[in-house]
């Protein structure tokens, strides 16, 4: 058999967890005390294989556990995927198709129940059994998912996954190999909870979970109490550390503005909505020890419809990437500290990136300059000029002001544009729409994990494109066959060698900025605002702050 | 006292002119004694012209208040500066536009978030709210009294249908109904047989605005045609088989007209309110072009820092909507015939 890549991996990322030697000491001096956390809404439904919302994603963390996890670690390490309820990283056989996992012995739910492989099991079956919003994406590569998709209710996934509660083994059988299998087992959707846990959307209602803390009350008017987990004891600090705080406590409801003085006079700790723009140069002044500035893994574009005139011909689409000030749109967002100027899709230091850049003055790898006159004369060569076009952006400060810009760019190489600002509730499922036929628009598109297919194939590729649909995530309608065999070769070759892979992502990556389906705008950065107290932040690239690892006494 | 040709007025002779003057004559001389309805009135028509001159003051002030000038330098006495300052103090976070240089022709009221100047925005944006506030008042004036003449001076199943619409279209809260239509033809307008009004049209939030406020109109003119209705010359006109439009055109109308007048700032005020709402949601005029609305919603992000871009249209709004207000009822005493404004010495 294949010396899977797979295997490879999981025996280095064994070898490389050292425990942090001081964390038994910090937790003896700064265990205790309530973290104060705020935003202006709650995150939606508590159910974590149902949320997809960065907001929850960030708080199941200390919460919840899937077999595997990501690191609990700041820095690349993030990335790591590690062992949790699985007593280690997975045998992979049969070509990469077949995962063996043991669970770990001993660990019960905060209400009690001992975690056993019936509970993993039945948590495969319920991603399916509420119809989960990656259960057709993520998880319908496993044997059996194709049935639990046509009828979710009688879900069994026979022969995809099977446990056996005396070895307390559980299988996991995929119908082809996926390079990026343990990065979706990571996430919130296929954490594992309760066996007896409804088979339908639980809403307000909290689920019991392994982690170190436990949701003992919300209100998605008011706010969320995490408290420690009495049955938790930790058996894996990169997976499950334990946390500082005996409580956090969430509050909804005050504004950004309101938020950044709660913060600033030490009546909160920190507050999950981006600092309002006209507070920045105050905090980066007065409070600079009290920012963090984070790295994030995502991309603002403007996404080009590549079936509707003009942007149907690749030298108008090419026209505006040569024509968008990046520099100007960085200042928008706040600055050089908050954002760097970008032409192509992967955000730098992620898998498969290799700086690129064809649409500026002087091409090479990085954006210099816009070039007004070569984007005239696309504009001339493509037969386009004097079209109409339709920018869709949301109504925040941000997306309205880049949308005002872009439309004055558009007039500026011939166009005649105008700008609709749209609630930003439902901005994003309307530009997916094609019945809205959409010409342009500004979006954002967060990784779900770090692999270059969650952006390439994700938004580019053919198979994400919907008619019709609200769920049409290649907004561009970009449909390339050769662009997308050429993923598929990647994916595969993923498998077994994933720098190779990268490679070839890379390629797609310069093929896919050449067709512009899309213009790539500028990578933002987290910005972080915490009270005094807290000590110890770290960020995790997966999920951002690391909330519980931080102390407030 | 004495008149022109020198001849001693008497009293006998003052009240024989007060009797000849005409209803309008009398109003018109009531509101020019009413010192707060004119000094209103001034105020308005200020706000009116100045918002007029919007395109001859942005080209004095050789600005463009529709386009992003993020990298635009500015010289005040002598001094280059930027139109927005970045930060250089610690991490060195954020941009801020410049604030207000009192010197007018020269970002007199600063920039906003874009780098535009303020005041430009804030003439052109006044321009826009009362020219939709304008139209939509001549709208629902318009259909307004239609419905109203047609529901009260026909009765029956007429007024009962046409009642019944109003009282549906009254049902839902005006803001919610607004908001409901504005987001529903935004995207892409409307288009009814060959009536076809693009999505970034001033006309829709015309329209929007003014079907809203249509039973606002429409129910006290079907009340003042009802009793109407009764009187002894238009059951004298029917009697006497004089078709029902013709009544309606030549005797009802023209005894409805003081009410419409008095509508007439009063809902001028009102959609002038209305539009800001929708604009400041976003659902009214479309970006980059400006409303009082838009520029507060474009201000609200810069409240910390540069008030003033919010503060500048709110107060205008206040004005003039104060003003509207002041001077319509001033119009409504003053075409009000038991008004007891005094017209001279007697």
């Amino acid at each position: 058999m294949k010396k899977l890549l797979l295997t490879a991996t999981a025996a280095v990322l064994l070898a490389g967890m050292g425990l942090a030697p001081a964390q038994a000491d910090y937790l003896k001096e700064h265990r205790g005390g309530t973290m104060r956390l705020l935003a202006r809404a709650a995150a939606g439904t508590l159910d974590p294989h149902i949320n997809y919302t960065d907001q929850a994603w960030q708080i199941y963390q200390p919460v919840y556990d899937g077999l595997v996890k990501f690191r609990q670690a700041d820095g690349k390490d993030g990335f790591q995927i590690v062992a949790d309820l699985a007593e280690a990283l997975p045998e992979v056989s049969n070509d990469g198709k077949t995962f063996t996992f043991k669970l770990r012995k001993g660990i019960k739910f905060s209400d009690g129940q001992d975690v056993g492989v019936k509970d993993v099991v039945a948590s495969f079956q319920r991603i399916f059994k509420i119809s989960g919003p990656t259960s057709g994406s993520f998880y319908a590569n496993i044997v059996g998912a194709d049935k639990c998709l046509a009828d979710p209710k009688s879900c069994t996934l026979a022969g995809g996954v099977t446990g056996d509660e005396a070895t307390g083994t559980i299988t996991i059988n995929l119908t082809k190999p996926d390079a990026e299998f343990f990065y979706k087992l990571a996430l919130p959707h296929a954490v594992v909870l309760p066996a007896n846990t409804p088979a339908e959307d639980m809403g307000s209602k909290p689920i019991p979970g392994t982690g170190a803390y436990m949701i003992s009350a919300f209100d998605p008017n008011k706010g969320m109490t995490l408290s420690r987990n009495p049955n938790f004891k930790q058996w894996s600090e990169e997976a499950q550390p334990d946390g500082y705080p005996d409580v956090v406590q969430y509050d909804f409801g005050l504004s950004e503005e309101a938020a950044v003085t709660a913060i600033q006079n030490g009546e909160a700790d920190w507050m999950f909505d981006p600092l309002p723009s006209d507070r920045l140069a105050e905090l980066g002044t007065k409070y600079r020890d009290q920012l963090h500035i984070s790295p994030l893994s995502a991309w603002w574009y403007a996404p080009l419809n590549t079936r509707l005139p003009p942007f149907d011909n690749i030298k108008a689409r090419q026209a505006v990437a040569y024509a968008v000030d990046r520099n100007t749109l960085v200042k928008l967002f706040g600055g050089k500290v908050l954002a760097s100027p970008v032409c192509q899709v992967l955000p730098p230091d992620f898998p498969g990136h290799e700086d690129y850049c064809p649409y500026t003055k002087n091409p090479g790898a990085k954006w210099s300059a816009p070039d007004l006159d070569k984007a005239k004369q696309l504009v001339e060569e493509s037969g386009t000029k004097g079209q109409k076009v339709t920018i869709i952006v949301e109504d925040t400060a941000v997306s309205r002001s880049i949308g005002v810009y872009l439309q004055s760019v558009l007039t500026s190489i011939g166009y005649v544009a105008d700008v609709k600002p749209i609630s930003s509730n439902i901005q994003f499922t309307y530009i997916q729409n094609t019945n809205n036929k959409v010409q342009m628009s500004v979006s954002q598109w967060y990784k779900d994990y770090p692999a270059a297919s969650d952006f390439l194939n994700i938004l580019f590729g053919c198979s994400s494109f919907r008619e019709g649909s609200d769920a049409s995530v290649n907004i561009s309608g970009f449909c390339d066959k050769d662009i997308d065999a050429k993923m598929q070769k990647a994916l595969d070759l993923g498998v077994t060698d994933q720098a190779a892979a990268d490679k070839q992502w890379a390629e797609i990556d310069r093929e896919v900025t050449d067709k512009a389906p899309a213009v790539g705008l500028f990578t933002p950065k987290r910005l972080d605002f915490v009270s005094k107290r807290v000590g110890n932040f770290k960020f995790n690239p997966q999920y951002d702050w690391i909330v519980t690892q931080s102390w407030v006494q | 006292m004495t008149n022109s040709e020198g001849t001693p007025v008497t009293t006998e002779v003052v009240a024989l002119q007060r009797r000849t003057r005409g209803p309008w004559a009398l109003a018109f001389v009531k509101l020019r004694r009413n010192k707060a309805a004119m000094a209103s009135l001034a105020v308005f028509l200020l706000i009116v012209l100045a918002c007029l001159s919007a395109p001859l003051y942005a080209r004095w002030a050789g600005v463009d208040p529709f386009t992003s000038t993020l990298d635009a330098v500015i010289q005040i006495d002598g001094v280059d500066v930027p139109v927005m300052e970045q930060s250089t103090e610690g991490l060195g976070l954020g941009y801020t536009p410049i604030g207000p240089t009192w010197r007018l022709g020269n970002y007199f009221l600063g920039a906003d978030g874009q780098g535009r100047d303020v005041m430009a925005r804030l003439l052109y944006g006044g321009l826009n709210s009362l020219r939709i506030a304008g139209a939509a008042t001549i709208f629902t004036l318009i259909f307004g009294t239609a419905i109203g003449l047609v529901a009260g001076y026909f009765g029956g199943l007429v007024d009962t249908m046409l009642s019944r619409f109003l009282d549906v279209l009254w049902a839902f809260p005006i803001y919610l109904l607004a908001i409901s239509l504005s987001i529903v033809t935004i995207a892409h307008g409307i288009a009814i047989g060959p009536i076809v009004i693009e999505s970034g049209s001033l006309w829709l939030p015309i329209i929007i605005i003014g079907i809203v406020y249509v039973p606002y109109v429409a129910r006290p003119i079907r009340g003042h045609v009802l009793s109407l209705r009764n009187s002894e010359f238009v059951l004298a006109a029917i009697n006497l088989g004089v078709p029902g439009s013709r009544i309606l055109w030549r005797d009802i109308l023209p005894n409805i007209t003081t009410t419409l007048i008095v509508f007439v700032p009063l809902m001028l005020a009102l959609n002038m309110l209305t539009e800001s709402a929708l604009s400041f949601l976003s659902i009214g005029v479309q970006p980059p072009a400006a409303s009082w609305g838009t520029i507060i919603q474009d201000g609200q992000a810069l409240l910390y820092t540069r008030p003033v871009v919010a503060l500048a249209p709110g107060i205008a709004i206040a004005i003039s909507v104060m003003a509207l207000n002041v001077f319509g009822d001033g119009l409504r005493d003053a075409l009000d015939p038991r008004s007891k404004v005094r017209l001279g010495r007697e």
